[in-house]
């Protein structure tokens, strides 16, 4: 079993050289500490930039240089700067290459729900119904099972919707899942985690086919 | 030249007044028009539509209009560091309208640009598009987005001068242009106001007839909401 490190270790392995990628809040920020160094890729964060770099150090931290997350960040040489129309022409327009988020709920048909549920949590959607309804490569970092142990890889999703049909993959601290025409396709196990344990924490269908390996981290 | 230079924010603020809808440029706390809402604070005028990505903190940006209860509605996409808003919106005394971000941009910069509406694929197959026109683009499907309208714009820029070229620094730039001339009058509260001709007329970001009053801010606050920094080695 993964924990949320092991999640973002593995999911940085789909990170390819030359990717412009878009990292949601939560553990698709951790993913740009596990990138290969010998590839370019420039990351970029709907606020605003592209090009992001590491936190600041101690007594750098710049009010006017933030993430998504509002966190205080660092540029790269070759960043830049823009307005919120021209980062959803980024996104929308289909120019940034693998976008990564995170989920409450995947259904085996690729929907997603991550921005509400009903009469407890409306954070709102913030740049997430943008980025699923465009992004060609979309992998949702997420644990297989919630709190109360209940499976958040469903048939159906129960909570609203926040794109229709949009995963391709998901990465969980169990498993490794494509999501196909005809359900989740389990392609890789967590460390220690079996096929069974897998079938288990998962309430949509899951195909599994020939011999399942064990997540090279 | 056409000057857009006002005294202080009070002149800047001429003609506001209750069950306007403004719309404030801002990400999280980064760019916000703070000496804006510090006088819309001062004037208590209520019953106001605010269109603007985020919602502030409890005790700075928009949530001192909330703590107010100046705020009748909230047009954004992501509110979740105000639990007064989470509050007054869970209780129903605040309608929420929460829409893509990407969305809440371009319906600023359709408003800007002259465009009645645009279509977007994002929310499509969700609520967000209950009740909207919806249309196939080869083989895609897309929601029509209607441009906003609003009474007033207020945006923040690092420089601007009296002409109304506006400069933005950093992420702080975010919703900022994309609002300007998007409302009946564009208020820029900018931290330096330099004299004419000192600005690059191939750095202005924003050029000045999207904007109606330029003024200088007084203070800026400029809070950081997540202090992340790493360690020497």
């Amino acid at each position: 079993m993964l924990d949320k490190t092991g999640i973002a270790r593995r999911i940085a392995k789909e990170v390819q050289d030359g990717y412009y990628v878009n990292l949601g809040i939560g553990i698709p920020t951790l993913v740009a500490n596990y990138v290969r160094n010998d590839i370019e890729v420039e990351f970029q964060s709907e606020n605003g930039v592209l090009g992001m770099g590491p936190f600041p150090f101690e007594g750098e931290e710049d009010a006017d240089v933030i993430n998504a997350g509002k966190q205080t960040i660092t540029t790269l040489p070759g960043a830049s700067f823009f307005d919120s129309a021209m980062s959803f022409s980024m996104i929308r327009g289909q120019h940034v290459d693998l976008t990564i988020l995170g989920a409450m709920e995947v259904a085996e048909n690729g929907d997603i729900a991550n921005w509400k549920i009903p009469e407890k949590m409306v954070k709102g959607m913030g740049g997430a119904m943008d980025l699923v309804a465009s992004a060609e490569n979309i992998i949702v970092a997420m644990m297989h099972t919630n709190k109360r142990g209940e499976s958040k890889l469903l048939k159906r999703c129960s909570l609203p919707l926040t794109g229709v049909g949009c995963v391709k993959k998901i990465v969980t601290n169990m498993a490794v899942i494509e999501v196909t025409e005809n359900g989740f396709r389990l392609l890789e196990r967590a460390p220690g985690v079996s096929v069974e344990d897998i079938q288990n924490a998962t309430e949509g269908k899951l195909i599994v086919e020939g011999d399942i390996p064990e997540m090279k981290l | 030249m056409i000057s857009k230079k006002v005294a202080n924010v009070q002149d800047a603020l001429k003609g506001v007044s209750d069950n306007m809808t403004f719309m404030l440029g801002g990400f999280g706390l980064s760019g916000i028009p703070e000496n804006a809402i510090a006088e819309l604070v001062r004037l208590g005028i209520s019953g106001l539509t605010c269109i603007s990505n985020n919602a502030g903190v409890d005790d700075f940006g928009l949530g001192l209009l909330l703590q107010q209860k100046q705020i009748k509605k909230m047009v954004s996409s992501y509110v979740g560091e105000n639990d007064e808003f989470e509050r007054q919106m869970l209780s129903g005394e605040l309608d929420v309208e929460l829409i893509p971000q990407g969305t809440l941009a371009e319906r600023c910069r359709a408003a800007q640009a002259g465009f009645p509406a645009i279509y977007t694929p994002a929310g499509y197959g969700t609520e967000v598009a209950d009740g909207k026109e919806t249309r196939e683009f080869d083989g895609k499907m897309y929601v029509l987005e209607h441009a906003f309208k609003a009474d007033f714009a207020f945006v923040k820029a690092w420089k601007g001068d009296e002409a109304g070229n506006l400069i933005f620094k950093g992420t702080a730039r975010n919703f900022n242009p994309n609002m300007c001339g998007a409302a009946k009058i564009t208020v820029a509260e900018v931290e330096e106001l330099v004299p004419l001709g000192s600005l690059d007329p191939n750095q202005i970001h924003i050029p000045g007839i999207f904007v109606k009053r330029i003024f200088q801010g007084k203070t800026y606050e400029k809070r950081i909401e997540q202090r992340t920094v790493r360690q020497r080695d």
